[in-house]
């Protein structure tokens, strides 16, 4: 609970301009930090347990979400399908923006469109907000104009790009998915197209069909496998991407340890989320970035990787 | 009842998932209650729930459990001790219902939102369902006494009616009190009684007719619902129930809900 005074401090981090306290923030849409505050009161302020703080993605209309069931348990894993409910951008702007630039943390939006246009209307909005440090694309989602999945498709990347980076000065990171023939050639394009950053892994299509019926137990059919159960494709993935573009990686999947958080550290990334190890204990970002700072300390590998990667 | 009435406080947890000491371990027939310290919590609301794991988690069958469970506080007699109520249907019940006396439960909570008092005048009415009556018994403690009506498949489930004070008992198969369903007993109650207010818990389907009936007789209710859930805190979205104003977060609005608040009790995947 307490820190321990004889315990090595945390690592500060720098990304994309950012500074960060630790290398430890949470993944998209895994922590609700307001609805967090209702269950834990000001001690989560106090104790926040990442470094930066990602929010859930923004749509522009209001979602309601996919129908129940939403989740199903893996072996050491989760599958869910959770289907991006959220209030929409005008409701978050201005209820939950002012709440969230209460956190001690930098703020990072997550977007997402299902045009560009819609995409370019989000980038906008929030490039206009100081409380923003920065904003991550979510482009795990068809494209209703091109029917291409944005994020698996190098020129849809580039395109998408185009349109909104000339938008905004802030940094923009493009989070890739999984679910792509060629990852790495879809990170060079965000690159080539002027993404800050890459993140990776998101979750990987899976689906779990009820014992009792033999007919999809998702409400939404398919979803997304997270947790310890894609830790080493996370890991495959992000040692992929970092051999081939030079812009910071904020690495994630199944991260439980800080020795998970070193490995990816030691594949090529600048940061890392945490996602599923935060609903069995929502204080894990911090444990996570104590026991990172222990395994560093007795590590010459460490100290100066920011600049590697920065 | 309106939804003012509902808008209690709720207890806030401690943040983080924290150890609690297995100090007893008694079986109920079927059942297995847990009475474990936590000196680091305080004390709950009844209706509230505590998501929990053991610290040898992982490696059952079909490699799981995972996630921590959630559980309704069955009872909460001395200020640091918190009971539980378990029945092993999974990987997860199966490993809680092996801890002794001496192990750890981790554990995250207070959770939710809990039962709020009856409106002036009514008369509190249990209605509870198999493994469902745990947070009714902690409710009867703060009510100081309460009407109970109590569902349970067979005899050795049954053994959990001792669990409540005065409980009216029915079972499916007619081995203990009355052979039916606890909504019989819960219409000929209401049939009598022109001022209850029932707080209900148990499956998917006993709170549905639960539901109806109430709203047919115009009695007010809260129904402590169950969904599966990944966190407890509101931060995975996957236990969303649908109201009338959309769906909530059972974890965050709930697991109490308004029965007026309701289309249907019967959530998908719920009492699996």
């Amino acid at each position: 609970m307490t820190a321990d005074p004889a315990a090595p401090p945390p690592i500060p981090t720098e990304l994309c301009g950012i500074e960060l306290a630790h290398p430890i923030i949470n993944a998209s849409g895994t922590f609700d930090a307001i609805a967090a505050r209702r269950v834990f009161g000001d001690t989560l302020t106090r104790r926040f347990p990442f470094a930066a703080f990602v929010s859930k993605t923004v749509t522009v209309a209001p979602r309601e979400g996919n129908p129940p069931p939403r989740l199903w348990e893996t072996p050491a894993g989760l599958i869910n399908s959770i289907g991006l409910p959220n209030k929409g951008l005008r409701r978050y702007l201005a209820e939950d923006l002012p709440e969230l630039a209460a956190l001690p943390v930098p703020l990072i939006v997550n977007v997402m469109g299902f045009t560009r246009e819609e995409v370019a209307e989000l980038v906008s909005a929030f490039s206009e907000r100081d409380e923003v440090a920065a904003l991550e694309l979510n482009v795990s989602c068809p494209n209703v104009e091109t029917g291409l999945v944005m994020g698996a498709d190098p020129g849809e990347v580039s395109a998408l790009l185009a349109r909104v980076r000339p938008l905004t000065e802030k940094p923009l990171i493009v989070k890739l998915t999984p679910n792509a023939t060629d990852v790495v050639a879809v990170a060079r394009a965000a690159k080539d197209a002027g993404a800050s950053a890459v993140s990776l892994i998101n979750t990987i299509r899976g689906m779990a069909l009820d014992p009792k019926s033999g007919r999809p137990w998702l409400g939404g059919t398919t979803g997304g496998v997270s947790g310890p159960a894609v830790r080493a494709v996370a890991l495959a993935q992000v040692h992929a991407v970092a051999g081939a573009v030079d812009i910071p990686l904020i690495a994630m999947g199944g991260v439980q340890r800080g020795r998970d958080a070193l490995d990816l550290i030691l594949a090529g990334a600048t940061a890392v989320a945490v996602g599923t190890e935060s609903f069995r204990d929502p204080a894990a970002g911090t444990r996570i970035s104590d026991e990172l700072a222990a395994l560093a300390a007795n590590s010459d590998l460490s100290r100066d990787r920011t600049s590697l990667n920065c | 009842m309106s939804a003012p009435d509902r808008a209690l406080e709720r207890v806030l947890a401690p943040f983080g998932r924290r150890a609690a000491r297995v100090l007893e371990r008694r079986v109920y027939g079927a059942y297995v209650v847990l009475r474990c310290a936590d000196p680091d919590g305080p004390r709950p609301q009844a209706g509230q729930f505590y998501m929990l794991a053991a610290t040898a988690w992982g490696g059952g069958d079909g490699e799981r459990p995972f996630l921590p469970r959630a559980f309704s506080v069955l009872r909460s007699g001395v200020a640091h001790e918190r009971e539980f109520l378990i029945e092993d249907v999974g990987p997860g019940t199966h490993r809680l219902c092996q801890l002794e006396p001496g192990d750890d439960l981790l554990l995250v909570g207070p959770l939710g939102v809990g039962f709020a008092a009856p409106a002036d005048g009514r008369r509190p009415l249990l209605v509870g369902g198999g493994v469902g009556i745990a947070p009714l018994a902690i409710w009867q403690d703060e009510l100081g006494g309460a009407s109970a009506l109590l569902g349970f498949r067979d005899a050795a489930r049954a053994e959990g009616a001792r669990l409540l004070a005065d409980a009216q008992v029915a079972t499916d198969d007619g081995s203990v009190g009355h052979r039916g369903l606890v909504t019989d007993l819960l219409r000929d109650q209401l049939d009598r009684d022109a001022h209850a207010a029932v707080y209900a818990c148990g499956p998917p389907a006993m709170l549905e007719s639960v539901r109806v009936l109430c709203q047919q007789l115009q009695t007010p209710a809260q129904l402590a619902l169950e969904s599966g859930m990944a966190c407890g805190f509101g931060a995975c979205f996957g236990c969303v129930v649908p109201t009338r104003h959309g769906y909530v977060r059972l974890c965050v609005d709930g697991p109490v809900l308004d029965a007026s608040e309701l289309e249907t009790a019967l959530v998908a995947g719920a009492g699996h």
